[in-house]
């Protein structure tokens, strides 16, 4: 059975200027210990698909659809019943480790009530493990880090505590919502490594939501790219990255400028992406797709299945490779 | 043919005076404590502690370093946003560190600076026409209405603005739109020099492109230098000439573009490059990341001697007594490091 089984899931917002739907129609299936990245440019939806599994939609929030984690589906729960699932199934990581970490607590008892609430721990017991997930963080002198607080911290410790404080209930998911943009790469690098040593340590399964496909490249096994709320593409890492078949996740290949290839111009998506108050009729990527047909303003091509369970969602099929370095080789 | 043009540009700047020199430059902030006796000296937060460099005509530095390693600083040092402590900076062979504001206006017609955010750096108050043409109205009184407005309507055209948002507010736009607009506000002056402070960090993957791209085609066409500053490497990788590392105020290495990324010879350098994740599973998986342990230590009280020394994997004991100078390393190669 696969840990956690989305289908359909669609958030909409009811706004003053209108309805906007952030996340339409997404379907994904994750198994335990596996990572699954979600890409995507802001406004891409892939935070506001995080929140609806987390049950931490803004109030104007609308869910339809269904997530179900090992069985039970998690959109209908009541409060109390997802605040259990939520802590000790699921957990969360967010992109700003210092606005989510609460700023007059210690940071010791802030891990310890996670602890002391969900596994009825004594205070002395919470202590103690904390001090030994905050060890497996690597975090420098854990002990004497109890008793401080945040903001005497650096970035990169603020997310180590973080991630401690996510797995410290031995969640069986865990969802990162762009762990690592706010910090320095050498300071990235610590931290992808550390969740890369955790994943194979807690077998725990990871949504890793970022913008940054070097970061994808790094951890996920699976990659799904999302454009104005809907799923544009999906498959193995190695699928997406060595053989992309929209032409969405192939411009965004090309795009990135990158250490280990030389080029005069880069290769752009042309335009902006789309307002999603006035999303066009039909496919969302239409205006700056360079192989739009007539069809692609009439309908949303619909996501497709094909290969060994890769998903896309577009008409056009891809007559021409791409090179190692994701950009599209002149026929 | 990209290797002769390399050979041609390398000729042409031997051959000039470098438009812009900077000369041991330290940018020292005192900080203010409550506990401070009247009598004990305040602790001083040294932000950019001695860089120098030189700055070719129609050349790209790129300025890399993490977070809090003085890169903005040392930017806005040049254009005078904040005062130099010591050093020269010798725009055209004369001195501007210190200048009084009245002077340092004049200089900026030459320098101009594009800003990071790129919708705080417009005022959300003015439409987008007045914003760009807010330059040429300060520093050109003189000019009449018609001539201002066709200048910008130009403007606007190079920077790929249609002509009939001339007269939106800043909040209409989307942010690569928004940073087309600070890159119209700096280049309406025709400036020599334009400081580029992480001018598209804020950008999604594929605007940044966009702008990227514009960038370069503008220096082309304008015959502008470019100081680009930016925490991605591999931007910097994409737009510079040449590129200059910093950590913690210091300068660290100073090199060509290429020779930097192929063989960087700084620790430093080295395990910066190689936390650069690559969008590549399969090289990504192969890599060999050359971790630094730690966080970056406080530039109000930096390790003695080598300021990289706590982090650095090759440290001995001498790197804490002198503080490395930079080392030529042949072929405008420079490291601050003996055993580079």
């Amino acid at each position: 059975m696969q840990l956690l089984d989305v289908d359909n899931l669609r958030v909409k917002f009811t706004t003053p200027d209108g309805d906007v739907t952030a996340v339409n129609n997404m379907t994904f299936s994750l198994n335990a210990g596996e990572t699954l990245g979600l890409v995507g440019e802001s406004g891409s939806g892939k935070s506001q698909t995080a929140f609806a599994l987390m049950g931490l939609l803004a109030k104007n929030g609308i869910i339809e659809g269904s997530a179900k984690f090992e069985g039970q589906d998690i959109l209908s729960l009541s409060e109390a019943e997802l605040n259990r699932i939520r802590a000790q199934k699921i957990s969360m990581i967010f992109q700003d480790p210092m606005t989510s970490l609460n700023p007059y607590m210690k940071v010791g008892p802030q891990l310890m009530e996670v602890l002391q609430l969900h596994k009825g721990m004594s205070k002395k017991e919470a202590f103690e493990e904390s001090v030994k997930m905050l060890d497996a963080v690597k975090m420098p002198e854990a002990r004497k880090r109890m008793s401080m607080y945040p903001h005497e911290f650096s970035g990169g410790m603020r997310q180590r505590v973080m991630i401690a404080m996510a797995l410290l209930c031995r969640p069986k998911l865990l969802i990162a919502d762009e762990p690592t943009t706010a910090l320095d790469v050498t300071v990235q690098a610590q931290i992808m490594e550390l969740l890369n040593e955790l994943k194979t340590e807690f077998n725990t399964a990871i949504i890793m939501i970022t913008h940054d496909l070097g970061v994808v490249a790094g951890i996920c096994d699976k990659v799904l790219v999302m454009y104005a709320g809907r799923t544009m593409e999906y498959g193995t890492t190695n699928e997406v990255f060595y053989d992309p078949r929209h032409p969405y996740s192939r411009g965004l290949l090309g795009a990135i400028p990158r250490l280990d290839t030389e080029g005069e111009t880069l290769p752009t998506i042309p335009g902006n992406p789309p307002n999603l108050l006035s999303l066009p009729q039909g496919c969302p990527f239409q205006e700056r797709c360079p192989h739009v047909i007539p069809r692609c303003q009439q309908e949303a091509a619909p996501l497709e299945n094909f290969g060994d369970g890769r998903q896309k969602a577009c008409f056009w099929t891809p007559d021409t490779p791409v090179n190692t370095s994701g950009r599209e080789v002149a026929a | 043919m990209s290797l002769q043009r390399n050979k041609d540009s390398f000729q042409r700047k031997n051959s000039l005076q470098p438009i812009l020199k900077v000369r041991d430059v330290k940018v020292h902030f005192p900080i203010h404590k409550a506990k401070n006796w009247p009598w004990e000296k305040s602790p001083v937060l040294k932000a950019v502690d001695g860089v120098s460099f030189d700055l070719f005509e129609g050349e790209t530095l790129g300025v890399v370093g993490e977070s809090g390693c003085g890169k903005s600083t040392l930017a806005r040092s040049i254009i005078g946003l904040v005062k130099a402590t010591e050093g020269e900076i010798l725009w055209q062979e004369s001195n501007i560190a210190g200048l009084p504001e009245k002077a340092m206006r004049e200089i900026r017609k030459d320098i101009q600076m594009i800003f990071q955010d790129p919708l705080a750096s417009l005022n959300p108050r003015m439409t987008v026409g007045d914003i760009i043409a807010e330059p040429l109205r300060n520093y050109y009184p003189e000019l009449s209405k018609d001539d201002i407005l066709s200048q910008v309507r130009e403007m606007m055209a190079k920077v790929g603005l249609l002509p009939n948002v001339i007269n939106r507010y800043p909040h209409e736009f989307s942010g690569g739109q928004c940073q087309r607009i600070g890159i119209a506000r700096a280049l309406i002056l025709k400036p020599k020099l334009v400081i580029c402070d992480e001018p598209v960090s804020a950008l999604d993957v594929s605007i940044q492109a966009q702008v990227v791209n514009l960038l370069k085609e503008l220096q082309k066409q304008m015959g502008l230098s470019l100081i680009f500053i930016a925490h991605d490497l591999s931007v910097v990788k994409h737009i510079s000439d040449r590129v200059l590392v910093m950590y913690l105020g210091n300068e660290v290495e100073t090199a060509k573009a290429e020779p930097m990324y192929d063989t960087p010879r700084h620790p430093y350098t080295k395990a910066l490059l190689s936390a650069v994740p690559i969008p590549d599973p399969e090289m990504e998986k192969k890599k060999e990341i050359e971790l630094l342990e730690g966080d970056l230590p406080s530039p109000i009280n930096p390790p003695s001697g080598c300021v990289f020394r706590t982090r650095c994997p090759i440290a001995g004991a001498s790197c804490a007594e002198h503080r490395p100078r930079l080392m030529d390393l042949g072929s405008q190669h420079f490291a601050a490091c003996p055993k580079a």
